[in-house]
C-alpha cells in the first residue's frame, strides 16, 4: 500500500477558487465592456485591451522581482486592468491608461503584498492618480457614437446645463466614462455577481439606496443621482471589492452608508463633479476601523461586553 | 414544579452560518450486517476523553465478551471491555490517531463469542444505581468525541436540567451509522430515552434530526406520538434543515430550544443534556441486558472502498480488516478518515483497531485524497458567513500570525469547536481550521506559562 496522505480536518474543500471568483467578475463585467464598444468605437477596445495586458504584465514582472509566487493565473490582476480601462474617458492617450494601469498593479497592489493585502481598490486608486495628474484629459469625455453629436467633446450628465431622458441613462447613449455610461449593462453585470454568490446585495443596494434617499433630501432628482456618473460603476464593481471592504455584515452597511453619503455630499457641495471614487477610497481606508467595530458577538459570548 | 410547562418547538430556532457541505449518505438504506469476531482484537486503553484505563488482565487470562479488561480509578474514565471472548496474548502500546500513544490489550478470540457468565440485566433504583450501571456500561459520546456518558449524566447540583436533546442530526457527509440505528434499533431509543428521562425527573425531549433521513423521522414520529410508546408525552421528533454542522452540540441546543450555551459553560449551564441516538440505544440494551459497549455500527464508504456498508464491528477489530469484510479496497487507497470528512481524524496506518466512538472509515482514492494548495486570503468574507459560533477567522489567523494572545481571547479562539465549515467554503483553501488549532495550542501554553510566573 502506498504511504497515506495525512492532514488536519477538514477533509472536503470548496469547488470555488480564486480564479473562478475573477473569471465571474470578468463574465459580469462583459456587458459593461461590450456597451462602451458600441458607444464609443475601437478606442475603447483599444484601452480595454491595453489596461488589461499592461496590469498582466506588472504582475508577471512584479512577482518575479519580489521572487514571489506568481499568481497572474488567479485572473484578478485582469479584473483590475479592466475596471480601470471603464473607469477612463475614451479620448485618453494609451500610454496614460498603461501607466494608470501600472500604478494599480505595482505601487497600490503588489507593494502591499498582491492580493488581498492592499488598502484601498487598484483600480480606483490608479484612476484618481490618473485624474490628479491629467486632469484636462481625464475629463476630456467623447460624445457616444450613436448619439448624432458631431462635437469633439461632450458633457456628461452631472455637469451643469446638461439634461438627458431617463432612457438616454440607462441605456447610456452620452458622454462619460467608457464603463460607467451603460446603467442597464451594470445592472446586469451585478445581478450575475449576486446570482453567483460572489458578491452579497448588501453593498450595492445600502449604496445606492442611502444616495436616493440623500438626493432626495437635497432636492436633487434622486434617479438621475443614481443613473449618471460612476455610481452604478462603483457601488455594484468597485466598492464591493472584497480586499477593501468590511468582511463583517454590519460592517459592509455602514460602509455602503458612507459610501452613499459621501457621494452625495461631494457631487452637490464641493468643486468635482464625481464623488464616487472619492467616496469609495475615503471608505475602504476606513474598511479596518469600520470592521473592528463590527466583529460580531460570538456565540454564546456575554451581552455585556467583553 | 409543574406549573409551567415547557412548550415544543414546531420548527427549529435560527441558527448562524453552517456549510453546504455534499451529503453522499450512499449506505442510507443498507442493513447493518454483523461482521464475525476476527481472530485477534485490540483493545485501547484510551477510547474517551479524559483519565486512560490501565490493564486489569494479566497475559494468558482468559476473558468473555463484556469482561472487563481496563479500568481506572479517574472519575472522567469510563472502563473498557472485552469484544471477544478468549485469552489475553500480549500486553503492548499502540499510537491512536492523533499521534497519542496508549496501552492496547490484545485478545486472541476463541471463535466462540462466549458472553461473561456475570453479566445480568441491570437494576436501578435511584440515581447512584443509574449512574454507576452507566459507568459500567463503558458507554461514552458516541458522537464522535467520546465524552464518558456518566460523568455527562451526573448533573453539578444547582443546575437545573429540563430538556433531553436527542442528537440524531449525523450532518457529516457520508456517515449513516445513526440513521440506521433508529431504522434497526428504534425500540431501544424510546426505552433510553424514558430510564434517562425518568432518573432525571426531565421535563421535555427533543429529538434533533436532520430531514435528509425521512425513514428514520418517520419511524421516530411513530414512536414519539403514540400513547403507547410515550405515555407522558414529552418526546417530540424535530426535524432540521439538513446543514452542517447541525449536529454539533451548541449549534443543535439553539436549533432545538433556543438558548445559548454560553462561552466555555457546558449543555447544563443552558439547561440541556444531548445525548447522541446511538448512545442512548446502547445504554438501553445495557439495561436490559448487561452487555456493555462492544460493538459498534460503522459506515464504511469513500472512493476507494468496494463494497460500502454499514457494518456492525467488535471494538478492536482492525480496520483493514473490516475493510477486507467490505471487499476490500477498490484500487490504491491515499487516506483514510476516522470519523467523518469534516471532523475526522486521517490515519497513516490502517492496522489500527476501531474504537468506541467511531462511527465511520472512510477511504479515499487519489483524486478524493488531494487537497487543493492554499493561496492568498482575498478576504471575500465566506468564512465569516459560515462560522456557526460567529466568529471572525480572518481575524484569528491574523492574530494567530503575530502571536497577539489578548486579541485571539478578544476574538474568542475558544469557541472555536473547528467544525471545518470556514476551511470548506474557503475559495483560497487555506488551513483555517489547522491554523486556529495551532492558535488554540499557542495559548493554552501561553496562559500556562503566564499562570506559572505569578
Amino acid at each position: 500500500m502506498a504511504k497515506l496522505f495525512t492532514s488536519s480536518s477538514p477533509h472536503l474543500g470548496s469547488t470555488a477558487s480564486t480564479r473562478k471568483i475573477m473569471l465571474d467578475v470578468i463574465i459580469s463585467l462583459l456587458p459593461a465592456a461590450a456597451a462602451s464598444i458600441v458607444f464609443f468605437g475601437y478606442r475603447a477596445a483599444m484601452l480595454i485591451g491595453i489596461c488589461v495586458l499592461t496590469c498582466v504584465v506588472s504582475e508577471y514582472f512584479s512577482r518575479i522581482i519580489m521572487k514571489r509566487e506568481q499568481t497572474i493565473g488567479d485572473l484578478s490582476a485582469v479584473v483590475t486592468g479592466l475596471l480601470l480601462a471603464l473607469n477612463l474617458p475614451a479620448t485618453l492617450h494609451p500610454l496614460m491608461a498603461a501607466f494608470g494601469s501600472i500604478v494599480a498593479i505595482v505601487v497600490v497592489k503588489q507593494m502591499f503584498g498582491g492580493i488581498g493585502m492592499n488598502f484601498v481598490n487598484p483600480a480606483l486608486a490608479a484612476r484618481i492618480v490618473l485624474m490628479v495628474s491629467f486632469p484636462a484629459a481625464m475629463t476630456n469625455w467623447m460624445p457616444s457614437k450613436l448619439s448624432g453629436v458631431d462635437a469633439v467633446t461632450s458633457a456628461t450628465p452631472l455637469a451643469e446645463g446638461t439634461s438627458f431622458s431617463y432612457l438616454e441613462l440607462l441605456l447610456g447613449n452620452h458622454g462619460g466614462s467608457m464603463g460607467e455610461t451603460c446603467a442597464v449593462a451594470l445592472i446586469l453585470g451585478g445581478l450575475y455577481l449576486i446570482l453567483r454568490k460572489v458578491i452579497a446585495p448588501t453593498i450595492p443596494v445600502v449604496y445606492i439606496g442611502t444616495a436616493a434617499v440623500l438626493s432626495l433630501l437635497l432636492g436633487l432628482d434622486p434617479l438621475e443621482q443614481v443613473l449618471s456618473g460612476g455610481l452604478l460603476l462603483g457601488a455594484i464593481f468597485m466598492a464591493t471589492d472584497y480586499t477593501t471592504s468590511p468582511i463583517t455584515k454590519w460592517g459592509k452597511v455602514i460602509y455602503a452608508v458612507g459610501c452613499g453619503v459621501l457621494t452625495i455630499l461631494i457631487r452637490t457641495f464641493a468643486e468635482v463633479p464625481e464623488g464616487v471614487s472619492f467616496s469609495i477610497l475615503i471608505m475602504n481606508i476606513l474598511t479596518p476601523l469600520i470592521e473592528n467595530t463590527t466583529t460580531p458577538r460570538a456565540f454564546g459570548e456575554s451581552k455585556e461586553g467583553k | 414544579m409543574q406549573e409551567k410547562k415547557l412548550s415544543f418547538p414546531t420548527k427549529p430556532f435560527r441558527t448562524n452560518g453552517g456549510a453546504r457541505v455534499p451529503h453522499r449518505k450512499h449506505t442510507t438504506d443498507m442493513q447493518s450486517v454483523i461482521m464475525p469476531s476476527p481472530k485477534t482484537v485490540t483493545i485501547a486503553m484510551q477510547q474517551h476523553i479524559g483519565a486512560p484505563c490501565k490493564p486489569v488482565v494479566a497475559v494468558g487470562d482468559t476473558v468473555y465478551v463484556g469482561t472487563v479488561v481496563g479500568d481506572s480509578d479517574a472519575f472522567v474514565c469510563a472502563p473498557i471491555h472485552s469484544s471477544v471472548s478468549g485469552t489475553v496474548k500480549s500486553i503492548t502500546n499502540i499510537t491512536l490517531p492523533g499521534g497519542k500513544l496508549t496501552e492496547a490489550v490484545v485478545i486472541e478470540s476463541d471463535g466462540l463469542d462466549t458472553p461473561d457468565p456475570a453479566l445480568k440485566p441491570v437494576e436501578v433504583n435511584n440515581l447512584q444505581d443509574f449512574l454507576r450501571a452507566v459507568r459500567a456500561s463503558g458507554l461514552v459520546g458516541l458522537g464522535g468525541a467520546g465524552f464518558p456518558t456518566h460523568v455527562k449524566l451526573n448533573v453539578p447540583e444547582g443546575k437545573e436540567i429540563d430538556t433531553l436533546l436527542i442528537n440524531c442530526a449525523e450532518c457529516e457527509p457520508y456517515i449513516t451509522a445513526d440513521n440506521r440505528e433508529v431504522i434497526e434499533n428504534s425500540w431501544a431509543v424510546m426505552s433510553g430515552i424514558y430510564s434517562v428521562l425518568e432518573i432525571l425527573g426531565i421535563e421535555r425531549v427533543i429529538i434533533g434530526i436532520e430531514n435528509n433521513k425521512p425513514e428514520a423521522i418517520k419511524i421516530l414520529k411513530e414512536i414519539a406520538d403514540n400513547e403507547k410508546y410515550d405515555p407522558k408525552d414529552v418526546v417530540r421528533v424535530l426535524p432540521l434543515k439538513a446543514s452542517y454542522p447541525q449536529g454539533a452540540e451548541k449549534v443543535l441546543i439553539k436549533a432545538c430550544t433556543g438558548r445559548e450555551v454560553p462561552a466555555g459553560k457546558l449543555p447544563a449551564d443552558a439547561g440541556c443534556i444531548v445525548m447522541n441516538v446511538t448512545s442512548i440505544a446502547v445504554l438501553s440494551d445495557y439495561l436490559k441486558t448487561g452487555m456493555p459497549l462492544v460493538k459498534k455500527r460503522l459506515t464504511i464508504d469513500g472512493s476507494a472502498i468496494k463494497e460500502p456498508k454499514n457494518v456492525i464491528v467488535p471494538i478492536g477489530t482492525p480496520i483493514n480488516e473490516v475493510i477486507e469484510f467490505c471487499g476490500g479496497y477498490k484500487g490504491e487507497p491515499h487516506k483514510i478518515l476516522m470519523g467523518g470528512p469534516m471532523m475526522g481524524l486521517s490515519l497513516d496506518d490502517d492496522t489500527l483497531p476501531v474504537l468506541k466512538q467511531n462511527n465511520a472509515i472512510l477511504a479515499f482514492d487519489e483524486k478524493e485524497a488531494r487537497l487543493n494548495d492554499a493561496t492568498d486570503c482575498i478576504r471575500c468574507g465566506r468564512c465569516v458567513s459560515a462560522c456557526p459560533m460567529r466568529l471572525v477567522p480572518t481575524k484569528l489567523c491574523a492574530d494567530i500570525k503575530l502571536k497577539d494572545f489578548d486579541s485571539m481571547q478578544k476574538h474568542q479562539i475558544m469557541t472555536c469547536m473547528e467544525c471545518g465549515s470556514c476551511a470548506f467554503s474557503c475559495p483560497a483553501h487555506r488551513h483555517i481550521v489547522q491554523t486556529i488549532r495551532m492558535g488554540k495550542g499557542m495559548l493554552r501554553e501561553y496562559m500556562a506559562t503566564k499562570k506559572g510566573d505569578k
